[in-house]
């Protein structure tokens, strides 16, 4: 199995301002300096080997949207952040005109979740089926809402892709494709719900746009539950944990922090940093990661837990 | 939770001792209670000294968070001090250096307390 991320950014897409980039190329070319760099492989070989990811990559500004490839026909998608957009424009060119099938679960409806679907070109070519899921009785309405006026210029009724809607209830397995997938519900406003997916032994938990209250030992025992033995947790962890539980209280997202306990906890194998706080650079995440992973070491007893930052374009393989 | 305590004229230092972990963190929270009760201006002051103090978990952060807060909104004076190497890590990674008062030791902490009453920082 593999995961792809087309969106990690949290709350609004991210783009990069020209002064980020100004200063990725003052380090580079300071990096650069007395290396003999006279041809594109020796320059390339650089870039590739001797500047670190902040320098040379992005974690990328588009909002939530992440892959489950397990290798059939069929596409698996968590949320339609504005990623979606990147992930269908890659599916129309991959396929070359033949129809496909898309699934995609959703965390809740709030826009950075959603507004991808309006560019998101496979719902406008017929012959694509889309089937949405999730546990939010309203949410149909909040997609069709965002697509017309006086929000856009296109009606629902032009996607052209046979379209459909499906309830799920929490804390019930559901046997969708390919997959034995639980929704749990998560403190956010207006609710959102995180996934858990589990095929052949493998699971991945998709758990973001999710507040944990400290003081509620069942709710935390439910989520260790919930993430119990997981191979990958993507985890939201925007704020600080100081941030978490002091000005941004009930904002509805959590902390690296609370993030590496609860994997601790539930002996999960791999946790990934998820829906970045959108006033943080690059160098700031590397930053977060960096903390993450010491504190992991640091509050670490019998369990290793592996610590990722996700970035638009990574992928992991199971 | 044990909690030590000694006392510096009007400066309270309640030293807390072991693990502060999501079992203990509600125990630390009722015997700290009765100490941020009396903290404000013309009472006490209170010191954590966290010497004793090898790990604290998000739900003893929380506790922290909400003690800083009681006695900022008191108007009272609240600070820790003689943290160890490694709670001293988890304060800087959970960003919680930024939101409460840390000082090196019990000394300087009573100092500062004691700004106002000299007599404290002649016993400490």
């Amino acid at each position: 199995m593999r995961i792809r991320f087309w969106g990690t950014r949290g709350s609004i897409p991210t783009p990069m301002r020209s002064a980020a980039i100004r200063r990725k190329l003052i380090r580079a070319l300071t990096q650069a300096i007395g290396h003999r760099l006279d041809t594109p492989a020796r320059i390339e070989e650089f870039v590739d080997r001797e500047l670190d990811f902040t320098i040379r990559d992005t974690y990328g500004g588009d909002s939530s949207c992440v892959q489950l490839d397990a290798g059939g026909d069929e596409y698996i998608l968590c949320d339609l952040g504005s990623g979606a957009r990147v992930f269908g424009n890659h599916m129309l060119a991959a396929r070359r005109g033949v129809p496909g099938v898309y699934h995609v679960f959703m965390s809740h409806t709030h826009w950075d979740h959603i507004s991808g679907f309006p560019f998101f070109l496979p719902a406008y070519i017929p012959g694509n089926r889309i089937t949405i899921y999730g546990c939010h009785p309203r949410l149909e309405e909040a997609l069709r809402r965002q697509q017309g006026a006086p929000s856009f210029p296109v009606e629902w009724a032009q996607l052209n892709a046979d379209i459909r809607f499906v309830q799920l209830e929490p804390d019930r397995p559901h046997d969708l494709v390919g997959f034995r997938v639980t929704a749990k519900r998560q403190h956010h406003s207006g609710d959102s719900y995180g996934y858990r997916f589990e095929q052949d032994g493998r699971v991945v938990v998709y758990a973001t746009d999710s507040e944990h209250k400290l003081d509620d030992r069942a709710e935390t025992e439910g989520f260790v539950a919930f993430f119990r033995d997981a191979d990958i947790v993507i985890f939201d962890a925007q704020y600080s944990l100081a941030d978490a539980i002091s000005m941004k209280e009930d904002w509805g997202h959590s902390s690296n922090v609370v993030g590496v306990e609860l994997c601790q906890q539930a002996r999960v194998k791999h946790l990934v940093l998820f829906h970045h706080e959108p006033t943080y650079d690059d160098e700031k995440l590397a930053a977060v990661l960096a903390e993450t992973r010491r504190f992991e070491e640091i509050t670490r007893g019998d369990h290793v837990v592996q610590v990722s930052s996700a970035w638009d374009g990574l992928e992991i393989d199971l | 939770m044990r909690l030590d305590e000694a006392r510096f004229a009007d400066v309270v230092v309640l030293g807390p001792i072991g693990r502060v972990d999501h079992v203990t963190a509600e125990e630390l929270k009722t015997a700290l209670a009765p100490h941020l009760a009396r903290c404000g201006p013309g009472h006490d002051h209170v010191v954590l000294d966290f010497a004793g103090v090898d790990y604290i978990s998000s739900a003893g952060l929380r506790v922290l968070m909400l003690a800083a807060k009681q006695v900022k909104a008191q108007g009272g004076f609240l600070a820790i001090a003689g943290v160890q190497p490694l709670v001293q890590e988890i304060l800087e990674i959970s960003k919680f250096t930024l939101v409460l008062r840390i000082l090196p030791s019990v000394r300087d902490a009573v100092a500062a307390a004691s700004v106002a009453t000299p007599a404290a920082r002649e016993q400490a």
